[in-house]
């Protein structure tokens, strides 16, 4: 464990974010704690993937007001690169394909070296066979699934800081899962503050805190039992219109 | 240029001259209108005569003969101004199979013509793999016109592969046309990375004239500043069952320009053809990804480019 084990890494302060008009991140403040696996959940639509995309800074997330803090200082100005830099990354929904390019060059590109043993060493905490992948283009011939693990591998293989996973079950089977959820577990082993976007029950059960958010909003935190319980009890028979502020909850 | 060796030509392209000038390689390694060097392996001809500006060559590979390793060719100019025109018969009789590593080098150009005129036939059952990679300086003063008619007779397999990647394109016309016999196979792809004022012009044709034949046109191109890439591939079905698929990839950059003509013609309702054209900078999320595991923008496009084009 670092020794910034535990205390506040990154803060979302006061940030909200307009997209084509429409309000969709709304006076947010959240933070994360250090060395944990948070979830952010909430109900398609509610603005968790932009809230992601926000902390990554990319963009079309860019003009937001409030801040962001990571390790005591503002990202706010910085690029996506700069911010990968200081050590925030993160695995998309959908994560990209790459015409002709191998999946070695993408672990290396993450590393910054060419250390095939490490790639190695990152492709199997995801459940890869390295000897079939490393050499193999990261193209439309791999399944959403291996993409998935593959660029799961990458962040592995990158060691951040934070890592934002994107709804990380999205396209995948069963026997993928445990090895995302593996992955999570190793990120969280070698030092890094997982946060995972998710609406899925599943998924926010392999985290240790959780924050719901709705319509922008932050309107509960908590456990993941407790949070998981109001979740599925509340806010799948919630119309979403009009979400109650965490105060009026509290 | 008497005093230029087959091995300055080939160190010139990248080459290590030990790879290549082995007895169990076939090569032809030719400077300007010289020919430096060859060297054959049994069941390989190569009958050539130095002309004015250039070589006539004509090469064959015997009947069921097959050539083990890649035959090598060389053709250069190594000093600032030259001509260069080659011509090439190539016949690759019944059954024989055969692949050619080609390098095109003009290291140093100001003012060079490259002209290459290729005659190719692939006899039946025959395979005939041709590879070019050109390797040239970063001057642009280079023009290139490769042009080549091919047939494949009923069977064969013709692959051809077009590479220019490093230093500058200077002026390119690729026009090449093959027909394909029933059963018959072919693959071309083009690979140019261009920049500065590059113009580069691809014309490539198939004609899948015999039944089952099928037939594949690839252009990945990359364009940078005031480049200028015109892409027009065209693909005719006449055979019933005969298959094809036509795919342009551009991207473009700064004030360059790009353009991709895909024409498919289908003469007969049981034959099939498909093509797909994309043209554009590169694609955010691809650099966004890169991007968020620290590269800068500028190493996250190379990246993104160099896998096109590899």
């Amino acid at each position: 464990m670092s020794d910034a084990q535990g205390k506040g890494i990154l803060q979302v302060k006061d940030v909200s974010l307009e997209l084509g008009g429409k309000l969709i991140l709304d006076r947010l403040n959240i933070d994360f704690w250090s060395g944990h696996i948070h979830a952010v959940v909430g109900q398609n639509g509610a603005g968790k993937s932009t809230l992601a995309n926000t902390i990554m800074g990319l963009s079309g997330y860019r003009h937001h007001s409030g801040d962001i803090i990571f390790e005591g200082e503002t990202i706010k100005g910085l690029s996506v690169d700069q911010r990968a830099r200081r050590g925030i990354t993160l695995a998309w929904q959908e994560p990209a394909r790459f015409e002709g390019l191998k999946v070695s060059a993408l672990l290396f590109a993450a590393m910054r070296g060419k250390d095939r043993d490490r790639a190695a060493g990152a492709l199997e905490q995801v459940g890869l066979e390295p000897a079939a992948y490393l050499d193999r283009a990261a193209d439309k011939t791999l399944s959403g699934g291996e993409r998935k693990r593959i660029e799961l591998a990458s962040i592995l293989a990158m060691r951040p800081k934070v890592v934002l996973l994107d709804e990380p079950d999205s396209g995948i089977d069963v026997d993928a899962l445990e090895h995302i959820f593996s992955a999570m577990r190793s990120l969280k082993g070698q030092g890094t503050t997982v946060i995972v976007i998710t609406h899925s029950p599943t998924v926010l059960k392999q985290s240790e805190h959780a924050f719901l958010i709705c319509c922008g909003k932050l309107i509960y935190k908590g456990g993941t039992a407790e949070i998981s319980r109001y979740f599925e009890n509340t806010c799948g028979p919630c119309d979403h219109k009009g979400a109650p502020t965490l105060k009026e909850l509290t | 240029m008497s005093d230029i060796l087959p091995a300055d030509v080939l160190a010139s392209s990248g080459i290590d001259p030990h790879d290549v000038l082995t007895d169990d390689v076939a090569r032809l390694v030719v400077h300007e209108n010289k020919v430096l060097g060859s060297h054959l392996v049994p069941g390989l001809s190569v009958d050539v005569e130095e002309t004015a500006s250039g070589i006539d060559a004509a090469i064959t590979v015997k009947a069921g003969t097959v050539v083990a390793r890649p035959v090598h060719m060389c053709f250069g100019v190594l000093p600032e101004e030259g001509l260069q025109e080659i011509l090439l018969r190539i016949n690759v009789q019944d059954g024989a199979k055969v692949s050619i590593l080609a390098h095109c080098t003009f290291p140093n150009a100001l003012k060079v013509v490259h002209r290459m005129n290729a005659d190719i036939h692939v006899g039946k059952n025959a395979e005939y793999a041709y590879f070019e990679r050109h390797v040239h300086g970063d001057r642009g003063g280079v023009t290139v016109l490769p042009k080549a008619a091919v047939r494949v007779d009923e069977g064969g397999r013709f692959r051809t592969e077009f590479e220019l990647i490093k230093g500058r394109v200077g002026r390119m016309d690729i026009d090449y046309e093959t027909t394909c016999l029933k059963e018959a196979v072919m693959e071309m792809i083009a690979r140019i990375s261009g920049s500065g004022g590059d113009v580069i012009n691809i014309s490539e044709s198939g004609r899948l004239a015999g039944e089952n034949s099928r037939g594949v046109l690839k252009s990945y191109i990359a364009v940078r500043g005031h480049a200028q890439a015109h892409v027009k591939n065209t693909l005719v079905a006449e055979a019933a069952y005969a298959r094809g698929h036509v795919d342009c990839k551009e991207i473009v950059q700064d004030d360059a320009v790009a353009t991709a003509v895909p024409i498919v013609e289908v003469r007969n309702p049981k034959a099939f053809v498909t093509h797909e054209a994309a043209i554009g900078s590169v694609d955010s999320r691809q650099l966004e990804t890169l991007m968020s595991r620290g590269l800068n923008e500028e190493d996250a496009t190379e990246l993104i480019i160099s896998g096109l084009l590899s």
